[in-house]
C-alpha cells in the first residue's frame, strides 16, 4: 500500500489561469455577470451625478474669503464662514484671551487617547499618566493656582465634548461593569439593585434624564446648596452609559463557558482574581464591536446637553450661526462638525478593529 | 489527623441532591496518603459529582467530608485552603484560553501562592518538561492538540504542588490516538507517589495503578476492591454487568 502510494505521485496542475490586464480586471470585478453589470452601470451613473455638483459647490464656486457673510452668498459654499467662526466653533465662550488653555486641554486629551491605545501602556502607569491628565486638564480650564478663574458655564465647544465624552466612559464603563456583575451575582439584593437602576436608566431618555439633573434636582436640594451644571450633565451621562455598558458586559460574561470558571476554582482562585484574571478579559473581549459601538453612541450624544444650554461643540456651533453678519450657512457649519465627529468616531472605530486581531490572534480554534 | 497512614480523603456518609433527585446516597470513602483510587460506573451513576464534591465544585448537603485534615464546610476560607491543595483535572481540559501556556501554569501560583514570577516559571518549565511538551510555553491553547492541551492542564495543576489530584474523565474527550500520551503522563505521576482519585473508563490505566476500584452505580458505592479481586470476580451483578459491557470490545 505505502509503496504505491510513495511511487505514483498525483500530478501536479498548474494553477487555473487568472485573467490580467485592465480588461481581465474590469471582466472579474465589474462585469462577472448581467446582475453585476446593470450595478456597475446604476453605480457609475450615481457617481457621475452625485459627484460633480458638490465638487462644484464645495471647491470650484467656494468662497475662501469674505469679509462678511453678505459677500459670501454665491452659490458655491461659503468656507469663509469657518475661517471667521473657527475659533468660536472649537472653543465657544471661552474667553478669548485665554485660548492657549483649551487649545492645551485638547492636546493633552489626544496625547491621553493615543496612550491608551497602546497595550504596552496598559496597566498602573498608563492609570497615574490619566489622573495627572485629566487634573491638568481641570485646572487648565477652571484655573485657579496662578491661573484666571473661568466658570464652568464658559467651557464649550471641542474641549467640553471631550470632557463629557471621555469622562462619561471613564466612569461609565467600571460602573457598567460592576452593574453586570452585580446582575449575575448570587446575592439577592444585590441583584435587584442592579437589575433595578438598569431597566429604570435604560427606559429612560438621555433628554429626560438632562432635563431631570438640570431643572428638578435643584428642586430637591436644600436651600443654599448647588451642584454645579456641568457636574449634573455629567453624572447624567456617567448613569446613562452605564446602564447600557452593563448589559453589553453581561452578554460576553454570560458567554463564558462554566468550565472556565470550575478551572479557576480549582485552582483556588478567589471570586475577584477569578473575576479580574479569567472572566473579566475573556468577556470583555468577546464584546469589542457592541462596546465601541456604545462610545461612539455616547460621544455623540454627549451633545444633547445643548438643550440645558451647556455648549458642546454642536452647541457653540448653532450659537455661532446667530451672528446677524454671517446669516444662514448651516450647511458648512454642519459639515464641518460633522467632519470633527466623525473623525473621532472612525478612530475609536479603526483601533477597535485592530484590537480585536490582536487580541484574538493565537487565541480561538 | 492522628495516626498512621489516615486518609487524606475522607467521606462520611455524603448525600447529595439536585431538587427532588438523589444523586449521592451515604457515599463512604477514605483515601490514604499515596493511594490512588479509580472511580468507574455508568453515566449519571453520580462518579463525577462525587469527585467534584471533595473540592466544592458541587456542594453536599449531608454528611462529612475531610480533605487532607480540613474539613469542608461552607467556610470559604477552609474551601480555598482545600483548593489550594487539590489539583484537578476535567475532561475538556479548561485551560484559560486567553493566556499562553506559561500564563497558564504560573496564574495560580503567582496569585494564590505569591511565589515570585521567576520562580513560578522555573517551576512551570521544570513541569512542562514532566508533561513532554517544553517547547510550546508561549503558544497559545487554541494553537495545541487535544492530548497537549491535557497533558498542560495536568503541568498546570501540579504547578500548585498539591497533595492531592482529582481527575475527572480526563481522556474521555480525546482522540485515540492522544490518550495514551495522558495516561502515560498519569502513570508517571502515580509512581511518584502522588495520592489520586480518578474517575475514568481506561480499565488498562486502572489495572497498572489503581491500590482500589470503586464502582458506583446510580448514586451509589455499589463495590469496593482491589483492581486484581474487581477484575478477576466481582461480587454484585450491577459490577459483573457493567464491566462485561466495558471490556468486551
Amino acid at each position: 500500500m505505502t509503496d504505491i502510494a510513495q511511487n505514483i505521485p498525483i500530478a501536479q496542475h498548474p494553477p487555473a489561469p487568472r485573467a490580467t490586464g485592465v480588461l481581465g480586471w474590469l471582466r472579474a470585478n465589474l462585469f462577472s455577470s448581467v446582475f453585476n453589470s446593470v450595478l456597475t452601470v446604476l453605480s457609475l451613473t450615481l457617481i457621475a451625478t452625485v459627484i460633480p455638483p458638490v465638487v462644484r459647490w464645495g471647491l470650484l464656486d467656494a468662497i475662501w474669503s469674505a469679509p462678511n457673510g453678505a459677500a459670501c452668498h454665491s452659490g458655491g459654499a461659503c468656507w469663509a464662514f469657518i475661517g471667521e467662526k473657527f475659533r468660536f466653533i472649537l472653543f465657544g465662550r471661552y474667553p478669548v484671551d485665554q485660548d492657549w488653555r483649551p487649545v492645551i486641554v485638547v492636546g493633552v486629551f489626544l496625547a491621553m487617547i493615543l496612550a491608551a491605545c497602546s497595550r504596552r501602556m496598559w496597566g498602573r502607569r498608563l492609570a497615574i499618566l490619566w489622573f495627572v491628565g485629566l487634573s491638568a486638564i481641570f485646572w487648565l480650564m477652571a484655573g485657579g493656582l496662578g491661573l484666571t478663574h473661568v466658570e464652568t458655564a464658559l467651557w464649550s465647544g471641542l474641549p467640553l465634548t471631550l470632557i463629557l465624552a471621555v469622562v462619561g466612559m471613564l466612569f461609565g464603563f467600571p460602573l457598567g461593569v460592576l452593574l453586570a456583575l452585580g446582575r449575575r451575582s448570587r446575592l439577592p439584593a444585590v441583584r435587584a439593585i442592579c437589575v433595578g437602576y438598569i431597566e429604570l436608566i435604560r427606559g429612560v431618555p438621555l433628554i429626560t434624564m438632562l432635563f431631570m439633573a438640570s431643572l428638578m434636582l435643584p428642586l430637591f436640594l436644600p436651600a443654599g446648596v448647588t451642584i454645579d451644571k456641568l457636574v449634573r450633565a455629567q453624572v447624567a451621562i456617567i448613569l446613562f452609559s452605564a446602564a447600557y455598558l452593563a448589559e453589553i458586559v453581561r452578554g460576553g460574561l454570560q458567554a463564558i463557558p462554566r468550565g472556565q470558571i470550575e478551572a479557576a476554582d480549582a485552582l483556588g482562585l478567589s471570586y475577584i482574581q477569578r473575576t479580574r484574571l479569567i472572566v473579566l478579559p475573556q468577556a470583555l473581549s468577546m464584546v469589542i464591536p457592541p462596546l465601541v459601538n456604545s462610545f461612539i453612541s455616547t460621544f455623540k450624544d454627549t451633545s444633547l446637553v445643548l438643550i440645558v444650554s451647556l455648549f458642546d461643540l454642536l452647541g457653540a456651533t448653532e450659537f455661532a450661526l446667530t451672528d446677524a453678519n454671517w446669516q444662514g450657512f448651516y450647511v458648512e457649519a454642519d459639515v464641518f462638525i460633522a467632519l470633527i465627529y466623525w473623525s473621532f468616531c472612525f478612530f475609536m472605530s479603526r483601533y477597535s478593529q485592530m484590537l480585536e486581531r490582536e487580541l484574538n490572534r493565537g487565541r480561538r480554534r | 489527623m492522628s495516626e498512621a497512614p489516615s486518609a487524606v480523603i475522607e467521606l462520611q456518609a455524603v448525600h447529595k441532591w439536585y431538587g427532588d433527585f438523589h444523586v449521592l446516597k451515604d457515599i463512604n470513602l477514605q483515601v490514604g496518603k499515596g493511594e490512588k483510587v479509580v472511580v468507574c460506573g455508568p453515566s449519571g451513576s453520580g462518579k463525577s459529582t462525587m469527585i467534584r464534591c471533595i473540592n466544592r465544585l458541587e456542594e453536599h448537603q449531608q454528611g462529612r467530608i475531610t480533605v487532607a485534615g480540613i474539613e469542608l464546610t461552607s467556610d470559604l476560607k477552609n474551601i480555598e485552603a482545600i483548593r489550594r491543595e487539590v489539583g484537578m483535572v476535567f475532561q475538556q481540559f479548561n485551560l484559560f484560553p486567553h493566556l499562553t501556556v506559561l500564563q497558564n501554569l504560573t496564574l495560580a501560583p503567582i496569585w494564590v501562592r505569591k511565589l515570585p514570577r521567576k520562580e513560578a516559571e522555573e517551576t512551570a518549565r521544570y513541569y512542562l518538561q514532566r508533561v513532554r511538551i517544553p517547547d510550546q510555553a508561549d503558544k497559545y491553547p487554541g494553537q495545541l492538540s487535544g492530548g497537549q492541551q491535557q497533558r498542560v492542564a495536568i503541568a498546570r495543576s501540579l504547578c500548585m504542588k498539591p497533595e492531592i489530584m482529582l481527575f475527572d474523565e480526563p481522556t474521555s474527550a480525546l482522540d485515540p490516538e492522544m490518550i495514551k500520551e495522558v495516561l502515560d503522563v498519569m502513570v508517571e505521576l502515580a509512581h511518584e507517589g502522588m495520592t489520586m482519585v480518578c474517575v475514568t473508563h481506561e480499565m488498562g490505566f486502572a489495572r497498572t495503578v489503581a491500590d482500589m476500584m470503586v464502582f458506583m452505580d446510580r448514586g451509589e458505592v455499589v463495590e469496593r476492591a482491589p483492581p486484581k479481586d474487581f477484575f478477576s470476580s466481582p461480587k454484585s451483578d450491577r459490577t459483573k454487568a457493567f464491566l462485561s459491557q466495558i471490556l468486551a470490545h
